[in-house]
């Protein structure tokens, strides 16, 4: 089954209250998919510093240290300037001020090891394997500020249950996408964006749909074009969240196999799996609520 | 006879001046809901406060008992209902009424996919929208839309009538049955071996008698009636080699 939750606030007065409210959204998905869980929150000052990228990486036992990632990034980083390693619940945050693509490439020499699960300067991923309410309590979303997050519960069907299998899966700057349903053409895809010269993290189906937004947006569509091309491509059972540094985007398979509900108010816009993850959300009475059509994409900008 | 949104009785004590049992679900469990709706005896009503989009509400009720549920309901909401009367006051989620029986279910809201399907009786009215796959395999149900309905509405129905006021989605009808589909608005399309027919006196007739029951004003005459082809009844032989 799986559990998607994604809400985006526009109101800035509701901003502190956004990882409370994903948590009640979250617990309400919990029972579409229990095996493991990860959210996305965007512009949260303690995770993502003002001018700094910041690489998700899974785990919380990395040989890694802000010495090393300096040592690497020598040559770019300014004068006096110093990158920071922290440990949030089962996730490390690099951090430093130089992009998150020279950034990443440090932090595969200090740790070669290391899964990258959310790279950008807006947006800080975390995932991991458990009950998805313990996920978010080790990494503290209650209380959390943002404008934007996307959450997952994971009912695993064409890979392991595993941290890197979880979603959202983040492969560019500020880019997130969670997935409910399964790619059946995952493979040929997957073979054919290689053959393009890129790169695969994990032997999951969604990760190929990421792969294949990441890569349509580098071609220069903009993220509604690449959601319409990826039907024309993909192959599938799919409702999907897209998350961009400002905007968020909701798509299903034409035949609408998998559920999704929208709720919109003039303070938030919200997307979940079902009605209920929406039922606590501030103004719901007054909520325009409808299901979103097969086929169609709709997007928000922040 | 078309059993209507009215005309089942009501001798429940909200009827009668009393007052109807309360299930909160803010603190109460849907099972215990579930639990006192299989147990009451004929006349008995129910109301059902903050239902918050859970699942199975008022599932499974098997008297002519009255059950009033205020918000928005979650997946599979009056399903199996044999004889009561249910009122979901907002949405309901996939399979509304799924399996119903007999009796009434009345939807003030959208109801998500699924609605109605393989009901064998009874008649569910949906004030609003209907998604995808609406009255599917629908088995004698009849079905009021007051506004329109997704795609594969009507899949497979063997029988029973669906009315839709707004418009209807792609593949309305595919491999149908016996089932008679109404009409107002537009088609998307037409799915396999569904077809537009003629609205004869008899079909006004039953569309009227359906409306009212809905307590819906439209004029009958404003639809088109589709229903089987029956080309698909009987194997043809110069088919053969697709299988």
């Amino acid at each position: 089954m799986c559990g998607i939750a994604a809400l985006q606030v526009r109101n800035p007065e509701l901003r502190p209250q956004l990882g409370t409210l994903l948590s009640t959204m979250l617990c309400e998905i919990v029972d579409r998919g229990p095996d493991s869980a990860g959210l996305a929150i965007y512009d949260n000052p303690q995770l993502n510093g003002a001018g700094q990228s910041t690489l998700s990486l899974l785990g919380a036992d990395l040989a890694i240290t802000p010495a090393d990632v300096d040592r690497l990034l020598e040559h770019l980083l300014p004068e006096g300037a110093a990158s920071t390693v922290r440990v949030v619940g089962d996730t490390t945050l690099v951090s430093s001020g130089v992009p998150a693509g020279e950034l990443a490439a440090a932090v595969a020499q200090a740790s070669p090891g290391a899964v990258v699960a959310g790279r950008g300067e807006r947006v800080t991923v975390m995932k991991s394997v458990g009950h998805p309410m313990e996920v978010a309590e080790r990494h503290g979303l209650d209380g959390m500020y943002g404008t934007q997050a996307v959450s997952h519960t994971r009912m695993a069907t064409e890979s392991a249950v595993t941290a890197g299998g979880s979603h959202p899966f983040s492969v560019a700057d500020d880019l997130c996408l969670v997935h409910n349903g399964s790619f059946s053409n995952h493979a040929s895809v997957r073979r054919e964006l290689k053959r393009l010269g890129v790169g695969f993290d994990s032997e999951n189906d969604t990760e190929v749909g990421a792969r294949y937004i990441a890569h349509r947006l580098e071609q220069g569509d903009d993220l509604e074009t690449a959601l319409v091309n990826l039907g024309q491509v993909l192959d599938g059972f799919y409702t999907l969240v897209v998350t961009t540094a400002d905007s968020m985007a909701v798509v299903r398979d034409p035949i609408a196999c998998k559920p999704a509900i929208i709720a919109e108010t003039d303070d938030w816009v919200a997307m979940a799996s079902e009605f209920r993850a929406l039922a606590e959300l501030p103004g719901i009475e007054n909520a325009r609520i409808f299901e979103p059509e097969p086929g169609k994409v709709y997007a928000w900008s922040l | 006879m078309t059993t209507t949104l009215d005309s089942l009785p009501a001798q429940g004590p909200r009827h009668a001046g009393g007052t109807a049992r309360v299930f909160d679900l803010k603190a109460d469990g849907v099972r215990d809901l579930n639990r006192a709706i299989h147990q009451a005896p004929a006349g008995e009503s129910f109301t059902v406060e903050n239902p918050s989009g859970k699942h199975s509400l008022a599932v499974g009720v098997n008297a002519g008992i009255d059950v009033e549920i205020n918000g928005h309901a979650g997946y599979y909401a009056a399903g199996m209902n044999q004889g009561g009367r249910i009122a979901i006051r907002g949405n309901a989620g996939v399979g509304v009424a799924e399996n119903m029986m007999s009796g009434t279910v009345h939807v003030t809201g959208d109801a998500s996919q699924a609605a109605g399907a393989t009901a064998h009786g009874g008649l569910l009215v949906i004030d609003g929208n209907a998604s995808a796959r609406c009255g599917i395999s629908m088995k004698g149900v009849d079905i009021v839309v007051g506004g329109s309905i997704g795609h594969m509405s009507a899949f497979m129905a063997q029988a029973g009538r669906l009315v839709v006021c707004g418009d209807a989605g792609d593949a309305l009808g595919d491999s149908i049955y016996e089932a008679r589909l109404y009409v107002k608005g537009t088609v998307a399309s037409l799915g396999a071996d569904c077809v537009a027919k003629a609205m004869r006196p008899e079909h006004l007739a039953e569309l009227g008698e359906l409306l009212r029951a809905a307590g819906r004003g439209d004029d009958p005459a404003d639809f088109t009636r589709y229903g089987s082809a029956r080309t698909l009844y009987n194997f043809h032989v110069d088919n053969s080699s697709a299988y």
